[in-house]
């Protein structure tokens, strides 16, 4: 395959930024798109050239490191996967494909394709977390019955692996359904419950504070979410915010 | 207070007063298709809007309503802009989501120039004009439709209500938690089927005078 690449190039958070374009030959239609990305990188350094910086880590799926805003999609055209997961058979001889960094005030670019994701986890910091005592005496995990609709749901919800997609791809910037399937996976379960109302009053008042935009319902998130995460968990999160907004005592 | 000022905060303002002013909307309809029945018995409900206690005042909650809406609004669209300084060079946003949910500002700022188009002409004629020289409420609603440009202009307003609607008035209950996989996609179907129940209903009023 023959491909015509315009990359957003970036030397340094400070810099302008620009599109640069390059053409790739001898693309495998069974490769990955980082695969194809590691070919130019190659011709790039074999030129003397800066190679483009971009995010990966397992390839395989699960950890949510590769960020790319591909032909105006998160993670490309295709569904329910990350760019790592995206193979070349998806485009055409002779394509045009724009490659981006995620955009988001909350997501400053770092180099080229690679963000600073660090908001996600000053939000997790904030309350995505069950305070339990580890003195050694470990409680039975199978001591506290929980109904299997709630394991079910707490388990989808825990499937987000915190890639950034939803903000990517919301008209918004919204973080709205990252921070509410953290809220869920917690909140649905017997040991979540006890820190539940300080746990989403936290969270939610963080990610305003690092500047994600607000939810509009447009669901853009959910489709373009490479692990399925359903918007039934931000409306989880607006009634776990409402009423601990409601009852919490400080 | 920091409620009000939080993203779900505004949410759920957007959402309560976005659904009250849904309940207007209704009695609205309600009351204006009546001059499809008879003239004598829309000049009485229009008389008894005007003049009712409850009604009178539920105006200024009306006017409460709209201005907390669309302040509201105003200010998440400025705060959602702000969230994304650099845009994408190439975006698809149609591959995820629909017309009406992104388009809510656009249809939203020109359903308010409709409205204040709308208030001109009838609220103030009725308040405190002389009905712009028209007999009775009725004999005013039918006169301005003579108009082929007024009325193209009420018809494509009732669409970009309808659009505003079909977005709107779903996404209020998601906005304040309501989502159930019993409920939720009826409530989809019934946003769409209410948009253009809306839209329709008022369009064939401004249509019906015109044509007759």
């Amino acid at each position: 395959m023959k491909l015509t690449l315009k990359i957003w190039r970036q030397a340094d958070p400070q810099a302008k930024g620009e599109t640069v374009t390059y053409p790739v030959n001898d693309i495998s239609p069974d490769m990955s798109f980082l695969e194809m990305m590691d070919v130019l990188n190659e011709e790039l350094v074999n030129k003397g050239e800066e190679p483009v910086a971009f995010d990966h880590d397992c390839r395989e799926g699960i950890c949510g490191m590769c960020s790319m805003y591909i032909n105006g999609e998160a993670h490309g055209p295709d569904r329910g996967i990350t760019t790592c997961q995206l193979h070349m058979r998806k485009f055409k001889d002779g394509d045009t494909i724009y490659i981006e960094p995620w955009r988001a005030k909350a997501f400053p670019v770092i180099k080229d394709l690679v963000v600073d994701r660090n908001s996600f986890d000053r939000i997790m910091e904030a309350g995505g977390f069950v305070s339990v005592n580890t003195s050694g005496n470990t409680q039975d995990a199978n001591a506290i019955p929980i109904p299997k609709e709630d394991a079910d749901e707490a388990f989808d919800a825990a499937t987000c692996i915190g890639c950034g997609a939803c903000v990517a791809s919301c008209k918004n910037s919204s973080a709205m359904l990252f921070v509410s399937a953290k809220v869920s996976q917690l909140a649905l379960l017997p040991q979540g419950k006890v820190e539940a109302k300080r746990r989403v009053l936290n969270m939610v008042e963080q990610m305003d504070k690092e500047g994600f935009g607000n939810c509009t319902n447009t669901g853009a998130c959910e489709v373009e979410c490479p692990k399925g995460i359903s918007l039934s968990n931000i409306a989880r999160m607006n009634r776990e915010y409402l009423s601990a907004s409601l009852t919490a005592k400080d | 207070m920091s409620f009000f000022t939080s993203s779900i905060g505004r949410k759920v303002v957007m959402s309560i007063t976005g659904l009250f002013l849904i309940s207007f909307l209704i009695v609205h309809l309600a009351v204006n298709l009546l001059t499809l029945v008879s003239k004598d018995l829309f000049n009485e409900a229009s008389h008894f809007m005007g003049t009712n206690p409850f009604i009178q005042t539920m105006q200024y909650v009306l006017a409460l309503g709209f201005i907390l809406h669309i302040s509201q609004g105003l200010i998440l669209t400025m705060k959602n802009r702000q969230a994304r300084p650099q845009k994408y060079a190439m975006n698809k946003p149609e591959t995820n989501s629909g017309i009406s949910s992104r388009s809510m500002l656009l249809t939203g700022v020109l359903v308010l120039l409709f409205i204040f188009i709308h208030l001109r002409d009838y609220l103030w004629e009725m308040k405190f004009g002389n009905l712009g020289g028209y007999e009775t409420d009725y004999d005013l609603v039918v006169g301005l439709f003579d108009d082929p440009i007024y009325t193209a202009v009420y018809v494509l307003s009732f669409i970009l209500l309808a659009f505003h609607l079909n977005h709107g008035f779903q996404s209020a209950f998601q906005s304040i938690g309501v989502n159930h996989p019993k409920y939720t996609s009826f409530l989809k179907t019934l946003s769409t089927v209410f948009c253009i129940f809306v839209g329709v209903g008022f369009s064939a009023i401004s249509l019906y005078f015109f044509f007759n």
